[in-house]
């Protein structure tokens, strides 16, 4: 009996061993997370508009209407890479994903503070093979550092009211992320 | 023999234990740091690095894209403030001041996150858009039946969960009480189809 009850114990163990180590590996493994559904549509360095959601379709899950989205695919295997996002007139916001769909930074128009967003997302590597004095003399100029060499920029542009949902999407049309 | 047998059932108890709370903590949407604010519930860590590895691996499951935390802070509801579940055939009445913001929406989806079909094609509001009272207040009315003032329609569906996002806010990690962000009550009426 006692034999038979370790036995469950040892199995108890395990099967919280299983949970962990298939929780940390889900995000690796999923095929149709947020990247996977969003990759087919985007260029590589490049801006593509995600389809406005409908009530039959939607690229992913709770997407907010009153936005329009473009996505960009991004590769830093090559170099770093440019982005420009033109700001419309109500809101617009650029959130950075990795492969792994973690947003591991966000920035809206007010932070940026011009008429475009515009920054250059390198990896941590590329940063700091940066000459020194180009460093100061880009002083002006947004770094941010990607974790990952590939993942997503996701450009939103705010419609107050639907009738200003073409003018946000127009304004998005102009966003680009290329190599430098 | 017996070592074999002993064997089996560690494996299977093992194998029942975890893959079983792996797919419990998934499809009940277990995640750590959650901010609650009466029904509306945001996890604002899930916008940053700092993301846990369950909310990882819900998001990684269902494909959605976290708000990032310099963009915006996104609540759910999926009940009203009594704790029931939203049901699209009666009249729920969303009411109140919102936190600061920029700008906030509110839009109605299926718990899986679609749009809800519905004849007028209107699937929530900015808050640009609502009409409010002399207060300041607004009273969003979602239900199946057309309305007076701000109608968002339900179609009827059985269930669904409202979604109120603000955009540019101070809301976020450090916020904890109540007190820094009054958030609009969700009342069921009762009135049912």
């Amino acid at each position: 009996m006692i034999r038979w009850l370790l036995w469950i114990a040892g199995g108890l163990v395990l099967g919280g061993i299983v949970h962990l180590a298939t929780i940390l590996v889900l995000p690796r493994t999923a095929t149709r997370d947020a990247y996977a559904r969003l990759a087919p549509l985007a260029p590589l360095n490049g801006f593509a508009l995600v389809p406005a959601p409908t009530p039959e379709t939607s690229t992913v899950p709770f997407m907010d209407p009153a936005f329009a989205t473009a996505v960009c695919r991004y590769d830093l295997a090559k170099g770093p890479v440019k982005l420009t996002v033109p700001v419309s007139q109500a809101y617009t916001s650029v959130t950075f994903y990795t492969r792994y769909d973690v947003a591991y930074y966000a920035i809206n128009d007010r932070a940026a503070g011009r008429r475009s967003i515009e920054l250059d997302l390198m990896t941590t590597k590329q940063r700091e093979d940066l000459p020194e004095d180009e460093e100061v003399t880009r002083a002006d100029r947004l770094i941010v550092e990607s974790p990952t060499a590939a993942g997503l920029i996701v450009a939103r542009a705010f419609a107050p009211e639907p009738s200003l949902l073409p003018t946000a999407t127009a304004t998005l049309q102009a966003a680009q992320c290329k190599p430098q | 023999m017996r070592l074999l047998f002993g064997l089996l059932l560690s494996f299977i108890v093992a194998g029942l234990i975890g893959l079983g709370s792996t797919w419990y903590a998934l499809t009940q949407n277990l995640s750590f740091g959650g901010l609650s604010l009466g029904p509306w519930k945001a996890y604002p860590r899930r916008g940053t690095v700092g993301i846990d590895p369950y909310a990882r691996a819900a998001i990684a499951r269902n494909g959605e894209l976290p708000v990032g935390v310099g963009d915006g802070i996104s609540f759910t509801a999926e009940t009203d403030d009594q704790g029931r579940p939203l049901d699209g055939r009666c009249d729920v009445v969303v009411h109140g001041i919102t936190p600061p913001a920029r700008f906030f929406t509110l839009t109605i989806y299926t718990p899986s996150g679609m749009l809800v079909p519905n004849s007028l094609d209107r699937h929530g509001f900015t808050s640009q858009e609502l009409i409010r009272e002399q207060s300041g207040d607004f009273e969003v009315t979602v239900s199946p039946r057309a309305r007076p003032g701000n109608w968002l329609p339900t179609g009827g569906i059985d269930s669904y969960v409202l979604k109120l996002r603000f955009y540019d806010t101070s809301l976020g990690i450090a916020t904890r009480a109540g007190r820094e962000a009054p958030m609009p009550t969700v009342r069921e009426t009762g009135n049912c189809r």
